[in-house]
């Protein structure tokens, strides 16, 4: 099995209040020195068998159309994953 | 030949009742569409309600862009089909990139319902054309997510092009970019806004019947 990660932000310019709102929460939980807080969004998709080039593809299609906005958001996407090379054996 | 508009409702819409009864106010024929429709039934203009479709799951509007109503929508506007989005509905305009931009989270981090003062700027489109540029109106709106945003380049390609609908007039009840309301695409058969037009169409169950002329300016356009 592969494990896709797509990491959605807001954009560097998009005011995030949600991520000031815990920002501001923290120092009432004794917790000083945190400069600014954002908030995002994380998708893990999951594969099976390998991931295939077209299946990345799609992915990168999806991640940039569906599930980011990409007039508000930017994302990462990486693969997670420990046995991208299939050994055939059962695990 | 009466004139028939159409008003979707999505899983979790909750305004489309409104807005049918905004339709049949203005004196044209309410048809309820359904979000699963793979066809029009022939519809003149189509209203795109208010509500939380879909949950808001992933971000407003984001799921109902892809129901198989709004294949057709999509592909009507493009050939001049008037479509009005309110709230919810110009949510899933701005996620179908019928208008550009997006509605984010209100930078008060509040839920926001109140009757609001908005100005009219552009009165050419098929939905406005029955108020007077410069016109103050009170509309209500309520929302969470209504901070219009758009890169400047955008924005100042909507104001070069006259496509600002509706502004808000005093201050912004949510930090929209340049106070922005409501916009239009450059045929002005697209408009989005966040206030609620439907709920302001009689002064029994609304603040004024400021929103009515929304209903009456397309019933205009499409027997001219």
């Amino acid at each position: 099995m592969t494990r896709v990660v797509v990491d959605v932000m807001p954009k560097p310019e998009i005011l995030d209040p949600q991520g000031q709102a815990i920002a501001q929460a923290l120092p009432t939980l004794g917790c000083a020195g945190v400069r600014s807080v954002r908030q995002g969004k994380r998708f893990e998709l999951e594969i099976d068998g390998v991931l295939t080039a077209a299946q990345r593809t799609d992915i990168e299609r999806i991640a940039a159309s569906l599930l980011t906005n990409p007039v508000i958001e930017d994302f990462v996407l990486r693969i997670e994953d420990d046995d991208v090379v299939d050994t055939g054996r059962p695990r | 030949m009466s004139v028939r508009v159409g008003v979707v409702t999505f899983p979790g819409s909750l305004d489309d009742r409104d807005a049918l009864r905004a339709v049949a106010a203005a004196r044209a024929e309410p048809v309820g569409l359904w979000h699963a429709d793979a066809d029009l039934h022939g519809v003149d203009a189509v209203v795109l309600p208010g509500g939380f479709s879909y949950g808001d799951y992933l971000r407003a509007g984001a799921i109902a862009r892809f129901a198989p109503v709004m294949r057709l929508v999509i592909e009507q506007a493009a050939a001049g089909l008037p479509v009005l989005g309110i709230c919810n509905g110009f949510q899933v305009l701005c996620e179908a990139h019928l208008l550009p931009g997006a509605l984010a989270r209100n930078d008060h981090q509040r839920f926001r319902c109140q009757d609001q003062q908005l100005i009219m700027e552009r009165t050419s489109t098929d939905w406005t054309q029955g108020y007077q540029p410069g016109q103050v109106v009170v509309i209500p709106l309520k929302h969470g997510e209504g901070r219009y945003v758009a890169d400047s380049p955008t924005l100042d390609e909507l104001e070069a092009e006259g496509r600002v609908v509706v502004r808000y007039f005093g201050q912004s009840p949510n930090g929209a970019a340049r106070g922005i309301a409501g916009i239009s695409n450059p045929a002005g058969n697209v408009v989005g806004l966040m206030p609620h037009p439907e709920h302001a169409i009689d002064p029994l169950t609304g603040p004024s019947a400021d929103g009515l002329p929304f209903f009456t300016s397309v019933l205009q356009r499409l027997v001219a």
